[in-house]
C-alpha cells in the first residue's frame, strides 16, 4: 500500500527559481538562503520519495480570472513550465503520476471534498521553485509529482481547518492506494509578506515564528487561525501559509521536526522551510 | 451572508475579494493576456489598439496605459495579474513593490535587506492617520 512518509514546507519565492536559472545561488544575497537547503538535499536524497504531492497556488497563470477553483487536482501525465511574462523557467517538464491523481481525486470526492480535476494544466514558480530548492538543477526531476493547486489569490481562500481536514482526507486516499509507494507532501507558499500597495515589504518574523512552532506541535489549535489574522498579520500574500496545513494534516498528530530554516529577505518575502517526519 | 470586510481596516493594503473581482475581470484579463509572447508583442505593436480588445472601464484603461500600479489595486486588479504587464514593462516583484510604496528601488530594497516593514503600527488605518 502507499504511505506518507514525511512533509515538507517550503516558501516558493519565484526570485529564487530566478537565482538557480541564472547560477547566482552563491552570491550574497542568495547564498545564506541556498545554504538553508543544503540539509534538505541531503535529506531527500536518502528519504528517495516515489512521489510528491505537491501543495501549491497558481499565480494567475494555468488559471485566469474566468474559472477559479478553491481545490484542483492535477490527474495529467505531464505539467510543463508556464511562461509568467519572463518566460518559461529552463527546468525539466514535471511528471505526473495519473493512477495514483486519479485515485486520489475519487477518494477525495467521496470522502466529502469536492474537487476540480485538472487534466491539463502548466505549473507556475509555486510548483517548480519548491523542486529546485530541494533537488536543484537535475536534468529530470527524480519522482513524479501530483499537484494540488489551492485559490489564495482571490479573498477567500480556504479556511487553515479545511486545509488541515483535506490533508487528512489525502492521507486516507494515498493509504487506500494498492500500489506500494512512499510519498512526500510539500506544502508550499509564504511565510509573512506582502507584494501590494502601500503596505508591501511587511515582514513579521515573531508571528512566523509561533505559526511554524503551532503547526508542527499544536497543528489543530493553529489550524483555527482566521483569514483576517494572516491578512493583518502575516499580510496580504501570506495567506498562503493555509497551505502548510494540507501538507501537516497528511502526517501524523506527532511528527519530529527534521531541519527548520527561516531568513529575510528574499525579494519581498520571508522565506521559511520545514522538515517533518511521522513518529 | 454579506462579508463583514473586517479586512478593509488593514493600512495600504486592498484585498482582492469577490466585489474587486468583478469589478476587475476585464482589466486582470488583459494584464494575463501579457503572459503570452504573441501578445506581448501585439500590445508592444499597438498599446490602446491591444487594450481595447478587452471591455475595461476608462479609468482602468488609463491606469494600465500609464503604468499607475496602485491604481490598478484600486480598480480591481490584482498583484498577480498586474505583475504580469509589469514583467511586460521590465519590472520585477521587488521593483513594482518599490514603486508601490512610494520608497523607490534602492530605499525598498534597504529596507527588506534590514528585515522588512515591520508589523508594529502597520495593523490598523488608525495608526497610519497621524502620520
Amino acid at each position: 500500500m502507499a504511505y506518507v512518509s514525511s512533509g515538507v514546507a517550503c516558501s516558493h519565492v519565484p526570485v529564487l527559481g530566478v537565482a538557480s536559472d541564472t547560477g547566482n545561488t552563491d552570491d550574497d544575497y542568495y547564498g545564506p538562503i541556498f545554504k538553508g537547503f543544503e540539509y534538505s538535499k541531503q535529506w531527500i536524497a536518502n528519504e528517495k520519495p516515489d512521489v510528491i504531492l505537491l501543495v501549491y497556488n497558481d499565480h494567475c497563470t494555468a488559471f485566469d480570472a474566468r474559472i477559479i477553483p478553491t481545490f484542483a487536482l492535477g490527474c495529467a501525465a505531464e505539467y510543463a513550465p508556464a511562461d509568467e511574462g519572463w518566460g518559461p523557467r529552463p527546468v525539466p517538464v514535471v511528471k505526473g503520476h495519473q493512477t495514483l491523481s486519479a485515485h486520489i481525486a475519487q477518494s477525495l470526492i467521496l470522502d466529502s471534498f469536492d474537487m476540480t480535476i485538472v487534466n491539463e494544466m502548466e505549473v507556475d514558480h509555486g510548483l517548480t521553485v519548491p523542486l529546485t530548492l530541494m533537488f536543484g538543477k537535475p536534468d529530470e526531476w527524480p519522482c513524479p509529482v501530483v499537484p494540488l493547486a489551492v485559490n489564495v489569490v482571490q479573498y477567500p481562500a480556504p479556511l487553515g481547518s479545511r486545509c488541515y481536514t483535506l490533508g487528512k482526507s489525502i492521507r486516507k486516499a494515498i493509504e487506500s492506494f494498492p500500489e506500494n509507494l512512499k510519498v512526500c507532501v510539500f506544502g508550499t507558499g509564504g511565510m509573512s509578506h506582502q507584494l501590494q500597495h502601500e503596505r508591501a515589504g511587511l515582514i513579521n518574523a515573531e508571528w512566523d515564528e509561533r505559526f511554524m512552532n503551532l503547526l508542527v506541535n499544536q497543528p489543530e489549535k493553529g489550524s483555527l487561525i482566521q483569514p483576517i489574522e494572516y491578512l493583518r498579520e502575516a499580510g496580504s500574500e501570506g495567506i498562503e501559509l493555509v497551505m502548510w496545513y494540507v501538507m501537516r494534516g497528511a502526517l501524523n498528530d506527532t511528527v519530529e521536526e527534521m531541519h527548520r530554516f527561516y531568513h529575510v529577505p528574499a525579494s519581498n518575502t520571508a522565506v521559511g522551510h520545514l522538515i517533518l517526519e511521522n513518529r | 451572508m454579506a462579508d463583514d470586510k473586517l479586512y478593509n481596516d488593514i493600512p495600504g493594503t486592498i484585498v482582492f475579494d469577490s466585489d474587486m473581482a468583478a469589478k476587475g475581470f476585464h482589466l486582470n484579463q488583459f494584464c494575463i493576456s501579457l503572459r503570452m509572447q504573441a501578445n506581448r508583442d501585439a500590445y508592444k505593436a499597438d498599446p490602446e489598439g491591444y487594450i481595447d480588445r478587452y471591455p475595461m472601464s476608462a479609468e482602468q484603461r488609463e491606469a494600465a496605459l500609464n503604468q499607475q500600479w496602485n491604481r490598478l489595486l484600486e480598480l480591481g486588479g490584482n498583484i498577480y495579474y498586474s505583475s504580469k504587464l509589469a514583467a511586460f514593462h521590465g519590472i520585477n516583484f521587488q521593483e513594482l513593490a518599490g514603486l508601490m510604496t512610494g520608497m523607490g528601488s534602492t530605499a525598498y530594497r534597504e529596507m527588506m535587506l534590514n528585515g522588512g516593514r515591520s508589523i508594529e503600527g502597520n495593523r490598523e488605518k488608525s495608526e497610519w492617520q497621524d502620520n
